[in-house]
């Protein structure tokens, strides 16, 4: 009855109304991609919350502190304070600028949700929005990603792009949640820049230039990685020059781009005047007058007839033009109005450049030279499947495949010479192993569709397309099988990527590193939390003006948890004050005492992994506080705390060693714990030797506190006695 | 306040009754005892810190006054003379009650000091019927005063209760000597004259136990003074009264003789002392060994969130402090692992929290996140919070944290019989053993709740507030209440009731589904227009 009342009812409606609720293809694909991609944002969000949900809602690592603490000092203070903040609980007695010294994108970008969800009236502390910000960034780049690869292939590769990138382990290491540092939102700034201009070039649109410029602005304000962007850029229109490739697309959409994102970067105070000083900006500068006497010559050529007097013309211009600029930019160094390159720039350009003049930059871990295993630990399959892109995108050339050949190629480039830099070549490995994926696949089901459909599809559209294809190129015997097999093969790839994916999210990239954990001798998990027992003792116990000496890793943890001053921390912009500090803590006590003295300390931290076997401690650094304290004042030398070139802490080190102010500091009292059961008391279970020096006396300093697992460990700096 | 009033007038009446010129002279002779009784009062601080054996005797002994001049001199004889003659009536509020016998047992046992005083009080045949007992504290005490519970013994021998008592504070100091401050215990049925009660008094003191020497290193227990007084501070005459001090250990380094004393043990007896003046004080110090958590909530602030839906979230902020001696000098991680017996005996590095039962939820952090050190019992009573704070606390060290949890709604909150809704929680801190200084409770109300009102035993300050939290739009109406000097005693049932229409409850799930409506129907109008200026393509 009611069945047939609601066929009634719907033969009673209007036809065209009928059609309009029954779906089309088009709308079933447009239901089926948007589903897809809804999946994959959950997905790219929900991948990097292992660590809220195995630890808890945290800040990570280093510099995430710093941002954390700089986020919330804007959230209270206002962005008028924020801009103008002098941080004296840094850098003492020297002080930070810190307004004028950080990329602000990534606490504005933070600050402006947590308003808006605060008008929203959802009440979320700005931890939670400063924890979640990157997963969030991470879940929009996929949506870039699949934008961006529907620019250069087609959606189908947009959709396998956006699908690799949200697992892919390369990104997913600096965007789980709690990794709030710049690289979190830059990505996605980065990737949003890149396929802005992509389409511009594609379009020749002012507002996609526009656009790009504006991600730009973005990118600039989010991460120091932008120069990438601008000198990618160039690199790129110089090679559709020389490829033939000019058109007026190209000198529209880099005009604006270049013009507007290099007014739009001066905005932002710490990159200032740099578009126009700095030498590392001078290659966009260059190929911008370059492109303009390309458009002037191409007009002159249309205006002229004459092939021969164009080509002297050419030639006279050129010249000029070459030697006008050669000139500018001699005298422009040579007067010191362009600086020229940093340290930095130069050792990405020259690996072994950090090593032999700047420690500072050779001892961070993540910028060391990549290995083969971590390439392969981040990028899995998509390692061999980037080759097969490159195939692919040379075979079908265009504006934008150039692109992201370029891009890719010399992200690859920087990712083997540092380690941090596999993230920016993440995004392009993903595009450029999509657009494989995608056209094997693609492939693949066209010829299991010729096979299987030729015979009946005469009406499809597609179907008679590849049945015609099907007839011009010759069948293959088996090719059917063949093509599931491979197919088959192909979905066991991809799907060995996302277990590994998750698997290496889940066990590397998801520790915050502030809070260890271990497993237990009966399986449990056993969980040190010695670092921030260390720092709220330091919050609540110490006075409000107390100044804490440490080795410059635990700065930005120590101000932002331990609320205290700190002489030197992460933004290593000072290294004679880190080598002071260097100095300080390889000198032995009474010297190392005056240093203290003339830096007002009073208390000095020192990490200590004896007892529990964390072998990422201050003794396991020490070399590189040596090298570095020993690069500014030479009374520190290398040779000293070695024998016969090796490093040793026990009965047969070096005096100098045994008795320096770290060494003391680390293993005070050490001597009389008994650490492993069979062993002798005084045991480094890290270094895996009974240690050399066990009566240790302190003169000038006492033990304030040291953390239940001995990994953090407090000295008070005592008061000058009286003069006798 | 009747009480007071009536206080006043009986006061009143008794200067009525005395013949005007005696008036006048007494006036007179009240300024300048006072005067004197200040000066006194500086002495005795004197004697209290060198710590001799003082028994100043409060009314007569205007010998021991320091010199005056003459003029000043000559008055004051005169105004003893008729103080003397008078000293019985006016001193003495009720007419002529006197304490039989008195019994104080001074607990000295844990950080906080618990006094139980046991009073016969006889009502002589002379006298007219009394509706109250005064019990008389020093300022010292009173400002260390967390808490006076009183009952009376009602009843023959073996159906004796005990009724409890309402005990209010007095403003009678212009009459008390030495600003001793008065509570008036209001008795259930007057005591009528030549009549005979049992009271059995109860009260707390708070930061009355001074560590001495103020600050130890970590081998060293901790040693706290406690001053007190031998007799029995009353406003009445004491016919016979004994005193116990009970410490927690045999190591007690001094206290006060104040024959008859003797020492058993850790309890020391002071007494029997007879026939006592209104007003005896007799100043002991008592120097002994206490090495039990001194833990001090500096400020503690609950909030508890009511939501219809089924929950109430408690969110508790402790600002906690070992209150005793400070700890000098080095903290060695090796004494404290390997002789933990001798080495920082009077840290503490567990708290216990006594939370209600079927709590869910529970979470334990401070300002840089979680603290994971912790367990929860439960059983169908109570639930148990044990928790360490990131690390062990030593004299003078502080440590801030949070512990919040989620209760059923049902176990708190009820429909009272005219209609309203009331909550009914549990006043005070759940942890066990420790003071708050500083007690806030806030009671956050749903959106949408009118007139609300809370009902709490005894004197608080409170006001309203209005608080945000997700998706409120006018904000819920949060009952605010404060007390200083809370104890365990505290932790008692009050109630909140205010006026909810249950129609607000769907306010929220609404305002949600009506953004996700109109998100689909932004939707599905997005794929239906075409906003193209180009002629669209016919299917």
């Amino acid at each position: 009855m009611a069945a047939a009342a609601a066929s009634a009812m719907l033969d009673a409606l209007p036809a065209p109304l009928l059609r309009s609720l029954r779906l089309k293809t088009k709308q079933q694909e447009l239901l089926l991609r948007v589903s897809a991609l809804a999946l994959i944002y959950v997905l790219a969000f929900a991948v990097r919350l292992f660590s809220v949900l195995r630890y808890e809602s945290m800040i990570h690592e280093f510099d995430p502190y710093f941002n954390y603490r700089t986020t919330l000092y804007l959230t209270e203070h206002g962005y008028a304070e924020f801009w103008n903040w002098f941080d004296s609980e840094s850098w003492y007695p020297l002080g930070r600028v810190v307004g004028g010294t950080l990329f602000p994108g990534l606490m504005v970008t933070a600050a402006l949700l947590h308003r808006l969800l605060r008008a929203l009236s959802l009440a979320v502390h700005i931890r939670e929005v400063c924890v979640l910000t990157a997963p969030f960034f991470a879940a929009n780049t996929t949506l870039v990603a699949y934008a961006f690869g529907r620019e250069i292939w087609d959606s189908g590769a947009g959709l396998v792009a956006a699908a690799l990138i949200a697992v892919c382990p390369g990104y997913i290491s600096r965007s789980v949640a709690g990794s709030y540092d710049n690289e979190g939102v830059a990505i996605f700034a980065l990737l949003l820049t890149f396929y802005l201009f992509v389409r511009a070039v594609n379009t020749g649109s002012l507002a996609w230039a526009l656009a790009a410029a504006f991600g730009y602005f973005y990118m600039v304000s989010a991460w120091g990685g932008y120069v990438f962007i601008i000198n990618l850029l160039p690199l790129y229109v110089l090679v559709l020059l020389v490829t033939g490739r000019y058109s007026q697309r190209l000198y529209v959409a880099y005009n604006c781009t270049y013009v507007l994102g290099m007014l739009l970067g001066m905005q932002i105070r710490f990159v200032g005047f740099q578009h126009v000083q700095s030498g590392e900006h001078m290659a966009a500068m260059g190929v911008f007058f370059l492109l303009q006497v390309f458009f002037f010559l191409d007009w002159v050529k249309y205006m002229l007839d004459d092939v021969k007097l164009f080509k002297s013309f050419l030639r006279i211009t050129l010249t000029c033009v070459i030697s006008a600029g050669t000139l500018a930019l001699g005298i422009g160094t040579a007067s010191g109005y362009i600086s020229p390159w940093t340290g930095r720039f130069y050792s990405l350009l020259d690996p072994t450049y950090a090593k032999d003049h700047i420690p500072i930059i050779a001892s961070v871990s993540e910028h060391q030279p990549t290995a083969w295993s971590s390439f392969m630990f981040d990028f899995h399959i998509l390692l061999f499947l980037f080759p097969a892109g490159l195939y692919f995108c040379f075979k079908r050339l265009s504006d934008a495949t150039i692109f992201i050949v370029m891009y890719g190629l010399t992200s690859m480039y920087f990712a083997g010479v540092m380690v941090r830099l596999i993230l920016v070549a993440a995004p392009a490995v993903c595009l450029i192993s999509a657009i494989a994926v995608s056209a094997t696949i693609k492939n693949l089901t066209t010829l299991i569709r010729t096979k299987s459909k030729s015979p009946q599809t005469t009406g499809k559209v597609t179907g008679s397309k590849a049945a015609a294809k099907g007839a011009v190129d010759q069948p293959l015997p088996f090719q059917h099988n063949a093509a599931i097999a491979l197919l088959l093969g192909a979905f066991y790839l991809l799907s060995r990527y996302a277990i590994h994916c998750t698997w290496v999210t889940s066990e590397a990239y998801s520790s915050p590193s502030i809070v260890l954990s271990a497993r237990g001798h009966n399986g449990g998990r056993v969980i040190f939390d010695d670092y921030r027992e260390a720092y709220y003792w330091l919050r609540q116990n110490t006075p409000t003006d107390a100044k804490i000496m440490s080795w410059w890793d635990y700065g930005y943890q120590i101000t932002a948890m331990g609320n205290r001053t700190v002489i030197v921390d992460n933004n290593t912009w000072n290294n004679t004050h880190i080598a002071t500090v260097g100095r300080a803590m390889s000198s032995y006590e009474d010297e190392a005492y005056e240093i203290m003295q003339s830096l007002d300390v009073n208390y000095v931290l020192v990490v200590f992994g004896g007892v529990t076997g964390y072998s990422s401690d201050d003794i396991n650094k020490f070399l590189w506080m040596v090298r570095i304290g020993g690069g500014v004042f030479p009374v520190i030398k290398e040779p000293d705390y070695l024998v016969n070139g090796e490093y040793r802490v026990d009965k047969g080190a070096s005096p100098k060693m045994l008795n320096c102010l770290m060494y003391k500091l680390c293993y005070y009292r050490f001597g009389e714990l008994t650490t492993e059961y069979g062993k002798p008391p005084g045991y480094d279970r890290v270094r895996g030797v009974e240690i050399g020096n066990k009566d240790i006396k302190l003169e000038y300093l006492e033990e304030a506190y040291t953390t239940s697992n001995w990994i953090v460990r407090i000295y008070k700096v005592k008061p000058p006695k009286n003069r006798s | 306040m009747w009480m007071r009033r009536e206080l006043r007038h009986l006061a009143m009446a008794r200067r009525n009754s005395l013949t005007t010129v005696i008036a006048d002279v007494w006036d007179k002779a009240k300024h300048l005892r006072e005067a004197a009784e200040e000066e006194e009062r500086h002495v005795c601080k004197a004697w209290k810190i060198s710590s001799q054996v003082v028994r100043p005797e409060t009314t007569t002994t205007a010998t021991m006054a320091p010199p005056l001049p003459t003029s000043i001199l000559l008055l004051l004889a005169v105004a003893f003379t008729v103080a003397a003659a008078t000293a019985t009536s006016p001193t003495a509020p009720e007419d002529g009650i006197r304490v039989v016998s008195a019994e104080k047992r001074i607990d000295l046992t844990g950080p906080i000091v618990k006094v139980y005083l046991t009073l016969k009080v006889h009502n002589p045949a002379t006298g007219s019927d009394a509706s109250h007992v005064l019990i008389a504290f020093t300022p010292l005490e009173a400002q260390h005063l967390a808490i006076v519970k009183a009952t009376r013994a009602e009843g023959k021998r073996k159906k004796k209760v005990y009724v409890p008592l309402p005990v209010e504070p007095v403003d009678l100091a212009a009459n008390a000597p030495d600003g001793a401050r008065l509570y008036s215990v209001s008795l259930s049925a007057p005591l009528r004259p030549s009549e005979t009660t049992t009271m059995e008094v109860f009260y707390v003191l708070t930061h009355s136990l001074e560590p001495f020497p103020a600050e130890i290193t970590q081998s060293e227990s901790q040693l706290v003074y406690y001053r007190d007084s031998a007799l029995l501070l009353s406003p009445y005459h004491v016919l016979e009264q004994v005193t116990y001090v009970k410490m927690p250990s045999n190591r007690v380094e001094s206290f006060t003789r104040v024959d008859p004393t003797a020492r058993s043990g850790p309890e020391v007896k002071y007494g029997t002392y007879k026939d006592q003046l209104p007003y005896a004080y007799s100043p002991i110090l008592v120097h002994h060994e206490n090495n039990h958590p001194f833990a001090v909530v500096e400020e503690l602030v609950r909030k508890v969130e009511i939501s219809h839906w089924g929950n109430v979230q408690v969110t508790e902020q402790y600002k906690l402090k070992h209150g005793g001696a400070r700890h000098k000098g080095v903290f060695s991680r090796l004494e404290y692992q390997s002789r933990q017996s001798i080495s920082g005996a009077s840290s503490f590095k567990n708290l216990l929290a006594r939370l209600p039962p079927r709590v869910h939820s529970v979470y334990y952090r401070d300002e840089i996140g979680n603290i994971s050190s912790s367990n929860l019992r439960t059983d169908s009573h109570k639930s148990e919070l044990e928790f360490e704070p990131r690390y062990p606390l030593f004299g003078g060290w502080h440590c801030t944290f949070t512990i919040g949890y989620g209760m059923p709604l049902q176990d708190f909150l009820f429909e009272s019989e005219d209609g309203r809704r009331f909550a009914n929680l549990t006043f005070g801190c759940p942890l066990l053993n420790t003071v708050v200084d500083d007690l806030t409770i806030k009671i956050v109300l749903p959106e949408g709740s009118k007139s609300p009102q809370a009902v709490v035993p005894f004197l608080t300050e409170q006001h309203l507030e209005t608080s945000y939290s997700y998706l409120d739009v006018v904000g819920r109406t949060t009952v605010v209440l404060k007390k200083k000097n809370v104890v365990g005693e505290h932790n008692v049932p009050f109630q909140v009731y205010y006026e909810f229409n249950p129609v607000f409850m769907l306010a929220e799930p609404l305002m949600l589904i009506s953004a996700a409506l109109l998100f689909f129907v932004a939707c599905i109008a997005y794929l239906h227009m075409d906003l193209s200026i180009g002629k669209s393509q016919a299917s």
